[in-house]
Order: C-alpha cells, then structure tokens, then sequence
C-alpha cells in the first residue's frame, strides 16, 4: 500500500473520530438541565417581564432549541432540516452565541487563527527546547548538564502552568519590559497586518509560549534522553567509538535517527496537553484566542458557542495527530502501512 | 581434610549428589518479591524522600486543625493583608525562646490599602497547647487544643493573612484536606474504569476489544482540560461544597483511565498466553476468577507506580479548575480556591504571599513524580 493510500485511510478514519467526538461533546454540553434561553425564560417570568418571554420563546422554536435532543445533534451538524432548512456545522453556519448576541463565527472568528498560531509556536517552542537538551542530557548523562536540565524539566512539570504565566509576566514585564497582557499591541488590533504588528505579536508571544511549552518540553527531553541512553549502550556505538568516529557525528548520524521516531509519534500526546495549556493560559493571561470565549460560554450555558469551541479543538488536536502519523510514516521506512498479520 | 593410608588426600565434610543443584545462582535475591523491591527503592534516594514527605502529608491530614493555629474560616478583621511574620528566637541579642511582635495596620490613605508596622518593643511569646477556635480532629472529635498560637493580642500569621484577614498558613494545612484527597478519589474511578474495560478488552478482544479501543482513541485524542471544564461546568450549582468535592474527583477520574486502560489491555493479551492462565481456564475457572485472582495481582506493583505517576495530573487539574471558578467554590478550602486570589497581577505584585499555596502543590506534585520513579526502577527486582 502506497503512501497516499494511507493518508486517504487515516483521513478517513479521522473524521469518523471526529464525527464520534462531536456525539460527545454535543452530549456534554447538553449535560447541565434546560439551556440558555429556558433559563432566560425562567429568569424573565420571575421578574414579571411577560413581554420578553415571547422573544425567547420565538428564538427557542428559531434554533430548534424545543425538539428532541438527538434532532438537535443532527440539526446542529447539518444533517437535518432544522427550520432554516440543513443549516449546521457542515454547511458552515456555526449557530448563534446568546451570550455575545452574534453568529459564533463573528464571536470566535480572528480567536481561531490566533489559537492555531499559539499552539504552532508552542509545538515548535517545544521541539526548539526538547530536542537540543533531551541530546544533550543523554550525552553527557550523570554531569550537571544532566542533572540541572532534569531539574528544571521537573519543576516544568510540576508547576501550574497559570502561575508560572503569572509569575513570568510580572518578572518578564519588571526585568525586560515584556509587554503585559494580550496578543498584540492594542493600537494594532482590527489594523491590516504589517511588520509592526507582526512584531508586536511575536513580542506577545513570548512569555504564553514558554509557559504553555515548559510542561511538554520537559516530558519530550525526559523520553528523547531516555531513547537516547538505551541506543548510546548498544554495540555499534561501541564500535563506532573505537574507530574514531568524531563525537557529535557519533550522536546525530545514528543514535539520533533511531530514538527520534518515538520522539515525533509522541506528537499525538503533546497536543492534546498543549491546547489544554493554551486555554487555560489565555484565560489567564487574557490571550485572544478561544480560551476565554470557552470558559465565558461554559459559565452562561451558551451551548452552540461551547460545542463550537470544543468541537474545534477537538479537530485541531485530531488534525495534529494525524499529521504526526504521516510524519512517521515518511520518517521511519520500517513503518509498514498493512495491519499486523496475525 | 585427612589423609588416607595410601597417601591421598579427601574432603570430610559430607557429600550429596544433589548438593550442587540446590545452590543457588544468586542467593540475594531469596526473598519474597517485596523485600527485593523495597531493597532496591531504599537505593533510589528522592523517591525514598519523597515517599516519606508524602506519608507525613497524608498523615497530618486528619491533624490539620490541631497544627493550624487558626482555624480555616477565622477571620482577623484588623489585619486584612498581612504579610507573612516571623518568629524570632533572640530579642535585644537574649535567648527568650519564639515570640513574635505585635503588628499594627496602619491606613495609607495614597494607595488605599492597609501598611503593616512591627512593634519591636514588645516581644510576644508564643503559647504551645494552647486553647484556641474550635475544630473538629478526625472530622469527628470537637476540640479546641492547638499545636501553638499567639498570646497577648497579637497574630501569627505564618504565612501572612489574605483578603478576609484569614491565616494563610492555616488555609494551606486545611486546604491540603481536599487537594490531596481529589487525587485519590479521582485515582480509584480511574483504575475502576481503566482495570476493568483494559481487562475486558485484552482478555476477550474481538469486537469488545475494538469497541474499547475506538472509545480509548476518541477520548485520548481530546484535550483534557476543556473537557473538564465542560463537565464541570454542568455541575448544579446549589450543591453542597462535599457534594461538588466528589464530583469534581468522579469527573477527574473520568478522563484519566483511557491510558491505564491501554496499558492494562497490552499486558493482559501477552499474559492471556501464559500456561498458568491456560491452566486455569482448563480447570473451569470463570474469566471473573482469571481475571481477578491470577492475572491482575501479575502486575499490581506495575499499576500502584502508573497511580503515583497519575496522581499528580489531578491535583493539578483540581487546582485549574477551582482557579477557574468552575472546581471547588468558596466555602470550601482548597489549594486551588486559595489560589483563586491570586489570579491578577495586582495581587502578586503587592500581595505576593497570597500565592504561596503553590509552594506546597509544587512539592507534592515532584514528590509523586519522584516517588512513581522510584517506585518504576524497583518494581524489577530480578533485572540487574
């Protein structure tokens, strides 16, 4: 089976995860009893404004909000006429945030880019990070160099990531005058972009992505020093040694290659940690991305705005992993693409 | 040794055929398969450290009220603020055992907030056993015996005083109650789920197999966090502070087991070729009883190292979801909620020590670390 056969199976498999996902998440956020409107609805009667109650009602039956839960699921993913005719997810209608009063789209509309660009340079913050000092560690394992990257790839892992966003923030902002707080100088915000404003991005980025980063860098050098250590005792290297063959062509001509397989495949569990980190960070460090619409959206019960974010999260992390599994593929040629014979 | 009449030499002590087969090839590793792994663990010194530091935490619990020299919700309404206070041992160069001064607010009418001077004059003794705020030991037994507290109207606020003016120092020991026991509730709902649908699938396979590893895959692949922020955020919110407790640690737990499950399932569908697991099954015996008696005690030290290295996601994630808002809310004492007060900027830069409960999430969560390490390199003890 050819490579492109793959990725046509692993694509497909992918959206039936994907469409599995949506199921649950749909579910999920159907969890809390009744929904925005019903509570508005309830809220309205109990202070005696009837007028406004008609309104909610007129908007409940407007999103399908009174039918039977799994029509809504279907309604919502487009696979059922709802009273607009198939208009969901997959014709590209996202639904309405009765929080924010808009179309999800226009809510969460730049906040997608920006979380996709965070997360890229949290995933390339960690490989940046993981891969020169994982070597390194191996390398010159039981010396200092060993020790103090262990150490400070523990206490990564060991801090909550909104606090060292704090702490960062502070310190980053008294010491190097970091900028404080969102992604992008306010005067750039709605402008065109230019260099400027790239810049002014990048210089925003620095302290989220070394927070967001930290956890899964110390857990990737952790395993790349560790797949490192059992090729550096195996005989070849031995033997390699005893040829004079020059230190570092040593480590990257073969050690390198073997125990960088897992290290890519391990892509499929950063990620996931990775958005996970982005949300919670944003929220604290008041980042635009979709981390705040989330948190906003689960605290009011605005349901078509929290199965989007979800959702969409769901999708990048899905998407990533299975980039990294093609990755591997064309990485490793001992990855064979037929299932195991048994 | 003697020597026989013809001249040769021979061995008096007794001789037995079988004498060679009996000795052993490493007679050091004679022992029952714990003491080998305890010998082995004794060498990995932080796992050891960090083994023993957990016990005393866990074992403080239930004491919490009694080291506490306030209780959780006591509030210092002169002292709103504080900063941490120190106890000295020396006043004016003279041994007088701990004391501590007396603090005075004062208002700074510029920045609108409270000042705090020390009155150095006056040195305060420290009482031990010392009647205080009632608190309950156990969580059964009433009592008003404290470890220590400040006499003479004065304070002792370790670890300074938050927005309320309630001891931090105390708020930590109390909050620990919770932090450290969402990791253990959340632990056994995990190992119940990832035990049992890893051991269905690896011991059945076929269609169950795939069913469970399709809903491992779904779950492992979506982002923790938001998930249970999700979940979290479905929770009534007129329950009560134990009620939300549980379910926060259910909902914890819910997450976690897909990846004990995978474990779980490998090691069961090597060992399901076993011959004592063949055996067995000859005999009769229900997959219930192979399951339970012959399999799973196989690798249960395996499993105690992959709980002590899980153990710490959850006390992190108890901690971002009562940060949040959407963990444990407010009567309730936790890490997670203390910290809560700390979420701006402000507040670490003039009341840094309101974020101190970190200090101690940090060293639990490195200590469980090191301890599953530890506890990892010595589960073998046969590998040399």
């Amino acid at each position: 089976m050819g490579i492109f056969k793959f990725a046509v199976r692993r694509m497909a498999t992918m959206l039936l995860t994907l469409l599995m996902v949506s199921a649950l998440i749909f579910l999920i956020i159907n969890l809390p009893p009744g929904d925005y409107l019903s509570n508005q609805i309830a809220e309205l009667r109990s202070t005696g404004q009837e007028s406004g109650v008609a309104k909610a009602e007129f908007l409940r039956e407007e999103y399908a909000l009174d039918r039977p839960l799994p029509e809504q699921y279907l309604i919502w993913l487009g696979a059922w006429p709802g009273p607009h005719g198939f208009s969901g997810i997959l014709q590209g209608d996202f639904g309405w945030s009765f929080e924010f009063n808009k179309p999800v789209s226009e809510v969460v509309g730049s906040a997608m880019w920006m979380t996709i660009l965070v997360n890229l340079v949290a995933v390339l913050f960690v490989y940046m990070v993981a891969l020169p000092l994982g070597v390194l560690a191996a390398a010159k394992s039981r010396t200092w160099i060993d020790y103090v990257s262990s150490f400070v790839g523990y206490l990564g892992l060991a801090t909550p990531n909104f606090l060292l966003a704090l702490i960062l923030f502070y310190y980053g902002n008294k010491y190097f005058n970091l900028p404080i707080g969102g992604l992008m100088a306010p005067e750039f915000e709605g402008q065109p972009m230019s260099f400027e404003k790239i810049k002014s991005v990048l210089l925003h980025l620095i302290v989220p992505t070394f927070v967001i980063g930290t956890a899964g860098a110390a857990a990737m050098m952790q395993r790349l020093r560790a797949n490192m250590l059992d090729e550096l005792n195996k005989p070849y290297v031995t033997t390699a040694l005893a040829k004079g063959v020059p230190p570092v062509k040593l480590l990257a001509k073969y050690p390198l290659r073997v125990a960088f397989n897992p290290f890519v495949a391990d892509i499929g569990n950063l990620i996931p940690s990775l958005i996970s980190g982005s949300v919670l960070v944003s929220v604290v460090l008041g980042l635009q991305t979709i981390g705040p619409a989330l948190l906003a959206a689960l605290k009011s019960q605005d349901q078509f705005l929290a199965g989007f974010v979800l959702l969409f999260v769901a999708a990048l992390t899905l998407i990533g992993t299975m980039v990294s599994d093609l990755l591997l593929v064309l990485l490793d040629p001992r990855i064979r693409f037929d299932a195991r014979q048994r | 040794m003697s020597t026989l009449p013809d001249g040769r030499y021979i061995d008096d002590a007794p001789y037995s055929p079988d004498d060679k087969a009996l000795q052993l090839d490493h007679p050091e590793l004679d022992a029952p398969g714990w003491v080998l792994i305890w010998r082995r663990f004794k060498k990995h010194k932080l796992g050891l450290i960090s083994g023993i530091f957990l016990l005393l935490s866990y074992l403080m619990l239930p004491f919490a009220g009694f080291i506490a020299p306030y209780t959780a919700k006591e509030r210092d309404a002169d002292h709103l603020y504080a900063p941490p206070q120190s106890i000295s041992f020396m006043h004016n160069g003279e041994f007088i055992g701990p004391h501590v001064y007396k603090t005075n607010a004062i208002a700074d009418l510029e920045n609108f907030r409270w000042t705090y001077e020390q009155d150095t004059t006056k040195p305060a003794k420290l009482a031990f056993f010392c009647e205080g705020s009632e608190y309950r030991l156990f969580g059964l037994i009433r009592s008003t015996t404290h470890l220590f507290c400040a006499t003479d109207e004065t304070t002792v606020f370790l670890f300074g005083s938050d927005r309320l003016g309630r001891d931090v120092f105390s708020r930590i020991l109390y909050g620990a109650q919770l932090s450290l026991t969402v990791g253990l509730i959340g632990i056994c709902v995990s190992f119940f789920l990832g035990i049992g649908f890893g051991s269905l699938a690896g011991y059945f396979g076929g269609r169950i197999d795939w069913t469970i590893q399709r809903l491992i895959e779904v779950l492992r692949s979506l982002p923790e966090l938001p998930l249970w922020l999700a979940l979290s955020a479905a929770v009534p919110s007129h329950w009560g502070p134990v009620a939300v407790f549980f379910i926060i640690s259910i909902i914890l737990g819910l997450l976690d087991w897909p990846g004990l499950a995978r474990a779980v399932r490998a090691k069961f569908l090597s060992l399901r070729e076993e011959d004592y697991v063949q055996a067995a099954e000859m005999m009769g015996a229900k997959p219930s009883r192979i399951i339970t008696r012959h399999m799973l005690p196989n690798f249960s030290s395996h499993l105690i190292a992959s709980a002590m290295l899980s153990i710490p996601a959850m006390i992190l994630g108890e901690t971002a979801l009562s940060f949040l808002g959407l963990g444990l809310r407010a009567p309730a004492v936790s890490w997670g909620v203390m910290l809560n007060d700390a979420q701006n900027l402000a507040a670490i830069e003039i009341y840094p020590w309101t974020a101190i409960p970190m200090i101690p999430i940090i060293l639990v969560v490195l200590a469980f670390n090191f301890l599953g390490d530890g506890l990892r390199d010595s589960l073998d003890p046969y590998q040399t």
